[in-house]
């Protein structure tokens, strides 16, 4: 038993570090992610080409670090520590992840773009009707000759105004919840009859609502089986929601240690407020959701190669635990720096607010619960 | 004891119930549907309608406005305005100065102010809080130094509500430097167009202007415009504070939300059924309801129990923090209904495009509505200080 973290890997946190240290400052953040874009492209770039950050899971055949979840698990900290809105998650771990698990002359394509930062590409899995159901789905594929034409609508598409690609889940077959018949397609983002609206998030990054309408697509864009694709979206979710919690981890991180700071600094009855032992408690307890969340990370990570079922039922544990310590350790980040805190102008509710769009991203502490009890205590 | 209404007691809901429907402005209402932030003339729209039936200020003395209602009135009217999602209306002059003034004021400070309070033809603001003092209120630092007739104030005040509509001011301002810190303090009206007056805005998480920054340059001010004694001023604080807390449990308006939030996850869905059949969904909505409950008898009984009319005591610092944490978990509960839909970002949208909607209309404010409320632990004395009331002034430590 080995938790310590190898030399390339203690790189990458180093490099990533001191890069997002000098180039994503709160001020800059605000800047480019208020600006008509919402985003900086330098940064990607540099992230591909001077850092060759984004070939860190990907095997040197492809040109990539020869990295895996837990080289994924640390950028996707990183980017929490300073609440980075790089659309790493969809690109590199979900699409890179899909990529990786399909092999082939896909992988072969479009990896390489990845990893030299061509392709940004948006995972659109959500449905309005869906939850967090990865196979309730009203989006269609028909097969049509060679292609294939694509009907629906996906929810709440992040980084989809940025994408080159889209990976789109579609049904092929069966009925609306079925586990069969649900399909994986990558595809270019700027096809005919893709529709796309647009908007801001309340955690400071991009999104869109995305309608395909009798979008024809080529057959090639298929990634798996033909209406076999659950098992395989299931896994890469899974990948992604441990990249998520290892995000959590960075964000809550920031969220203690600024609240440390700030009560020190603060005085009120003619100490600093950190003197009273009602707030020491409280900031006890967030240090421990903290390390808790870094614990379950690591967890999560390890189990991904186990077989399904224990390894979902390591993710939901994983996630059902930070989903809750991601909104303990926010809400009393808030609380304690109590007016200021809810202000645009410090960091702190920023951070709030990724923290609480994470509680919910593939799905609640309610929703991996569930999960949990159906996999590990049925009958 | 009975918790029964008298038949007076239901022909007077039945009364408010028509009057609400037959009066309550459909543009507002329009408004409140689409969650479209208010406006200044928005909240004076009510307020008006409420001031000519004569209905605006039941929390009044008689003499000085009031509707003469009995407690269960009182009672029956914030539960029949907030069923019918009726706004609140702006407390700053007619639950806060209004009862500084008709408690300490001078003859003339009450016939000047309070009925242009009643009218809505002043909108007022609170100047407490500063920068260094939070719950540590009496640290205050802003100065008021005698000069002839007037004082001159000098300082800056934040968290200001909605100072940026604000014709008066009411504000503590330390006029005796050397005194103990709560013995040095006073209690002035200001008018927020003297020369030497700032006001900036403070931008919250929800993208809201709520709240702002006020300073204080050289600012004149009449003495006839303090209330109450020189260096008194912490009396009429203290009183405007216990004041603040009643009907801070909200517990009419978290009903409501509680309603809001059953609608939602009725429409939403979970599977092939509905949020609500969801089982862990429903238990929170039961507990919050159960909550709920324990709040209302909580504070019926404080109404009506046998220390009614003794005005708030101790125990509102237990309504206070029971009912802000209920309707921080009633946004929560919103939030978490709504899914993938609490992530758009509303504020500054163009024309809405009907064709291809952006979720449920009831999903666009509920992050920014979530983040919004985390305040309510937090002004009006934080939950930490209220705590601290209760042990101290309740259970003796």
């Amino acid at each position: 038993m080995d938790f310590t973290y190898t030399e390339t890997q203690d790189m990458i946190r180093d490099t990533l570090s001191r890069f997002l240290a000098d180039t994503y400052d709160f001020e800059t953040r605000q800047k480019f992610i208020n600006s008509d874009t919402g985003r900086d492209p330098a940064i990607w770039t540099a992230l591909a080409q001077e850092l060759g950050m984004l070939g860190a899971p990907f095997g040197e055949e492809h040109g990539g670090l020869g990295g895996g979840a837990l080289e994924n698990a640390i950028v996707m900290e990183e980017l929490g520590k300073v609440i980075g809105i790089e659309p790493y998650l969809p690109t590199v771990v979900i699409a890179g992840g899909a990529l990786k698990a399909v092999g082939g002359a896909q992988a072969d394509a479009v990896i390489p773009e990845i990893i030299a930062g061509n392709a940004i590409i948006a995972f659109a899995y959500a449905e309005p009707q869906g939850r967090y159901d990865l196979a309730n789905l009203r989006t269609t594929a028909k097969k049509d000759g060679a292609g294939y034409v694509l009907s629906g609508h996906k929810s709440v598409v992040y980084a989809a105004p940025w994408a080159t690609h889209l990976l789109v889940t579609a049904r092929t077959g069966g009925n609306q919840r079925d586990k069969d018949g649900v399909s994986l397609f990558l595809i270019d983002a700027s096809l005919p009859g893709i529709v796309r609206r647009d908007y801001p998030t309340v955690d400071g990054s991009r999104a869109s609502e995305i309608y395909f309408e009798n979008v024809a697509i080529p057959g090639d864009a298929l990634l798996g089986g033909e209406g076999t694709a659950l098992p395989l979206i299931e896994q890469i979710v899974d990948e992604a929601t441990v990249a998520v919690c290892a995000e959590a981890t960075g964000v809550m991180q920031k969220l203690h240690e600024g609240t440390l700071e700030y009560t020190q600094q603060r005085k009120q009855f003619g100490v600093p407020i950190a003197k009273f032992q009602v707030l020491q408690h409280r900031m006890v307890d967030m240090f421990m959701e903290v390390e808790q969340a870094r614990s379950m990370t690591i967890m999560g990570t390890l189990k991904l190669g186990l077989p399904a079922d224990e390894r979902k039922a390591a993710v939901s544990a994983a996630k059902a635990k930070v989903a809750r310590g991601a909104k303990f350790v926010g809400q009393n980040a808030i609380q304690t720096h109590g007016g200021i805190g809810i202000t645009q102008e410090l960091a702190i509710g920023h951070y709030f607010k990724r923290a609480t769009m994470i509680e919910g991203l593939f799905g609640t502490a309610d929703h991996h619960m569930e999960r949990y009890e159906q996999l590990v205590l049925a009958d | 004891m009975d918790m029964e209404f008298s038949p007076e007691d239901l022909a007077f809901q039945q009364e408010v119930r028509a009057f609400i429907a037959e009066n309550y402005p459909a543009e507002l209402r329009g408004k409140q549907d689409e969650g479209e932030e208010l406006s200044k003339e928005d909240f004076l729209a009510w307020h008006k309608i409420l001031h000519k039936k004569g209905w605006i200020a039941p929390a009044w003395p008689v003499e000085y406005g009031g509707t003469g209602w009995t407690p269960t009135q009182r009672f029956i009217w914030s539960e029949e305005t907030a069923r019918a999602d009726c706004i609140r209306l702006m407390p700053f002059g007619l639950a806060m100065v209004g009862p500084v003034i008709y408690t300490f004021g001078t003859p003339e400070q009450k016939a000047y102010f309070l009925p242009r309070i009643l009218s809505g033809e002043d909108w007022w603001c609170q100047g407490y809080s500063e920068p260094g003092s939070g719950s540590d209120l009496a640290s205050l630092r802003t100065t008021a130094v005698r000069d002839g007739d007037d004082y001159v104030v000098n300082g800056q005040k934040t968290w200001t509500t909605l100072a940026q509509h604000a014709d008066w001011g009411f504000f503590l301002v330390r006029t005796d430097k050397d005194a103990k810190q709560q013995e040095g303090i006073s209690f002035l009206l200001i008018d927020m167009k003297s020369p030497g007056i700032t006001v900036r805005p403070i931008i919250t998480l929800g993208g809201e202007h709520e709240v702002n920054e006020v300073w204080l340059e050289d600012v004149r001010v009449p003495q006839s415009q303090r209330v109450y004694e020189e260096n008194k001023g912490w009396t009429c604080a203290k009183f405007l504070l216990a004041h603040e807390r009643t009907g801070i449990a909200g517990v009419a308006a978290s009903k409501r939300g509680i309603e809001k939030v059953k609608q939602i996850a009725r429409t939403e869905l979970d599977g092939d059924k509905p949020l609500l059949a969801n089982a862990f969904f429903k238990r929170k909505v039961a507990d919050l309801e159960v909550d709920l409950a324990a709040l209302e008898f909580t504070e019926l009984r404080s109404l009506a129990g046998p220390n009614a009319g003794r005005g708030p005591g101790p125990e509102s610092s237990l309504l206070k923090i029971k009912g802000s944490e209920i309707q921080q978990r009633l946004t929560e509960l919103t939030l978490e209904a709504v899914g993938h839909y609490g992530a758009p970002y509303f504020r500054g949208f163009g024309e809405g495009d009907n064709e291809h909607p952006i979720g449920p209309d009831y999903a666009h404010r509920a992050a920014p509505t979530y983040f919004n409320m985390r305040k309510t632990t937090i002004y009006g004395g934080s939950n930490e200080i209220q705590r601290n009331i209760i042990a101290k002034m309740v259970l003796g430590l």
